[in-house]
């Protein structure tokens, strides 16, 4: 029994680490400029399929260090890309409704999931671990080097992205504008470039997201970023949106909810509840959160009307 | 208007079976496109599952007249159980969701749709799982064999000229003028004393209800229903319809219809790029009119105002 809650723990903490990866472009942007930016989670696809692509070009499939280089890679290309996505179809949209850029945002996400098909291709595709093989066996439960290589990049990075907005200058800029653009803007910050570095970091992120999945799981498909991109949402609005520690705290939360209410489901229901509802879950929480405690866990508790309503962009 | 339905009936009279279904696919399409407008274009809130409604109503036909459970229910009335039982989802939803933030309504209805969708996969005992349902009843109505696109050319015209008037009257009543006062300055609406939480969910619940009517048509003029025909793509579309056509105007729905489901019959050879296509055309138009290709002002009303009639 410990043996067995161990181990799903530590499955927990696995898709955790990529649900938060995911979620703190998802929180990052919304904070900003209110807006679910669903080109996001093809952003996640794009980035595992590029990742595949530059293995195969450089010649360093399944190799660990090779991995480095190509996460590297891969997270300027995809944070470039995340750039000019929100210089063409986003920029121009800004104060004007709120309901414009969401629509633009989804026909970004239609072009790039099809563009991704176009190249990549329709079926799935095999993919070469970047992450170190072999288990461990620890108190019973089996851990592989992939689980805790992908616990560590996800913490390191994390962490990265948490001194680089508290410590550096650019972070303060960051901040400044999430808070308010304009009086941001008063004060000599050009919102623009906050902006562009956010949308630079946060499908970077979920880019290397994309390649820790697709080694963990051994494949990519163009239409995979749809399902996680929904989920890595929740946890931001679990997390409390807006917010990069309750990314990560959502995130880790989602993953194992997920993992435990997955296991327990079935024998709890007599197999009732198999399985197969493990995509439900998320959803469920998501209604839960919005009725109990709407701001997240650590959302700040803020007018939730003016906040929003209002075309502040 | 009063020339759209004439013309298609009287297009109906002399064409053959397969231009004709394409023409009751636009009508229909045009119908959801009415309903989806409610909550999207008069309301200002992006729901992105409308297909789980669309799902609910085909489901009810599929399963209350069909050899499933071997219940043979009249057409009208499962119609009308259609898109009650969607409606009831709707305000089941909209509860939690509408009170907040508007913009959380689209990534809920997003897993929404993919819940009813997992729900349609996987209660094998019920909906008969990916295999769908075959085999179900021809609707009767009033006497009344529905069977061929004919017939249905007839029910989709009559169903459009109902829910256009529907449509129109609610943008002209005082909900509607409450709707828009929430689409524009939420603040400022519940300034005026209105309480936007009710006014939001009844548009939900009304565009929730023609989904569920349009699925109950869709499943009878099929005859099978089975979970791919309600993926996230059909939501994608309908809102493509009104966006295209024009936000929060009954003309634009019918106008979008028409394009999108004619441009893809058109470009068959292309299927492949059929979805990239629409994704880019999507942004365009967002980008260079954002309120779709006929605006707002230029509705029913502005036409009535034309032609020197009615009120308003």
């Amino acid at each position: 029994m410990g043996a067995l809650i161990l181990q799903q723990t530590i499955n927990a903490l696995t898709v955790g680490s990529i649900y938060a990866l995911i979620a703190l472009g998802y929180t990052m942007v919304y904070g900003v400029l209110r807006l679910i930016n669903f080109a996001h989670s093809e952003l996640f696809t794009a980035g595992a399929f590029i990742g595949l692509a530059l293995a195969g070009a450089l010649g360093i499939a399944g190799h660990p260090t090779g991995g480095l280089l190509v996460g590297l890679i891969t997270f300027v290309l995809v944070g470039l890309a995340g750039v000019s996505v929100e210089i063409v179809a986003y920029r121009p949209l800004r104060g004007t409704s709120r309901l414009a850029p969401m629509l633009s945002a989804l026909g970004m996400a239609v072009v790039i999931q099809n563009a991704v098909m176009l190249i990549g291709g329709r079926r799935p595709m095999i993919y070469p671990s970047f992450l170190p093989s072999g288990v461990i066996d620890v108190f019973g439960a089996v851990v592989s080097y992939k689980q805790i290589t992908i616990f560590l990049v996800a913490v390191v990075l994390m962490i990265g992205l948490e001194l680089f907005v508290n410590r550096t200058n650019l972070g303060v800029r960051i901040r400044a504008v999430a808070e308010n653009a304009e009086t941001a803007s008063l004060v000599g910050i050009n919102p623009n470039m906050a902006i562009s570095l956010i949308f630079f970091i946060g499908p970077g992120l979920g880019a290397v997201a994309g390649i820790l999945y697709s080694s963990f799981y051994g494949v990519a498909t163009f239409t995979m970023g749809f399902v996680i991109g929904m989920k890595a949402f929740t946890a931001a609005i679990l997390g409390g949106i807006g917010s990069i520690p309750g990314a990560v705290l959502g995130g880790f939360l989602l993953g194992a909810i997920e993992t435990f209410g997955t296991a327990w489901m079935p024998v709890l229901t007599g197999g009732v509840i198999g399985t197969e509802y493990r995509d439900i879950f998320a959803f469920s929480v998501l209604v839960l959160i919005l009725l109990f405690r709407p701001a997240g866990l650590l959302g700040e508790h803020v007018s939730e009307e003016t906040r929003v309503y209002k075309s502040d962009f | 208007m009063a020339l759209v339905p004439v013309l298609a009936l009287i297009a109906g009279q002399f064409l053959p079976a397969y231009p004709l279904r394409i023409l009751d696919m636009i009508l229909l399409y045009a119908i959801l496109g009415l309903g989806l407008n409610i909550i999207v274009g008069y309301a200002g809130l992006l729901d992105l599952g409308y297909v789980a409604f669309y799902a609910i109503g085909a489901y009810s036909w599929a399963l209350l007249a069909s050899g499933q459970f071997d219940i043979h229910l009249p057409f009208a009335l499962v119609l009308l159980i259609g898109a009650s039982l969607a409606g009831l989802a709707g305000i089941l939803l909209g509860i939690p969701v509408l009170r907040l933030r508007g913009d959380y309504l689209a990534i809920v209805t997003l897993g929404f749709g993919e819940i009813i969708r997992v729900l349609m996969n996987n209660l094998d005992g019920v909906t008969n799982g990916p295999q769908g349902i075959a085999r179900i009843d021809e609707a009767h109505l009033f006497g009344w064999t529905l069977s061929t696109p004919h017939d249905f050319l007839y029910l989709l015209v009559a169903l459009l000229v109902v829910v256009f008037l529907f449509v129109w009257r609610i943008q002209e009543s005082a909900l509607g003028t409450a709707l828009s006062a929430v689409r524009e300055d939420q603040d400022a609406a519940r300034g005026c004393g209105i309480d936007t939480t009710r006014v939001k969910l009844v548009a939900f619940a009304f565009s929730a209800f023609v989904g569920g009517g349009c699925g109950v048509v869709f499943a009878s003029m099929q005859r099978f229903v089975s979970p791919e025909s309600f993926t996230f793509w059909e939501s994608l579309i309908i809102v493509l319809v009104i966006v295209i056509g024009g936000l929060g105007n009954p003309f634009g729905a019918l106008l979008g219809a028409t394009l999108l489901i004619l441009i893809p019959e058109l470009l068959r050879a292309y299927a492949d790029y059929r979805l990239l296509l629409y994704g880019m055309a999507l942004v365009i138009i967002i980008l260079a009119r954002p309120r779709g290709i006929i605006s707002r002002a230029f509705g029913p009303s502005w036409l009535m105002r034309r032609l020197g009639g009615g009120k308003c």
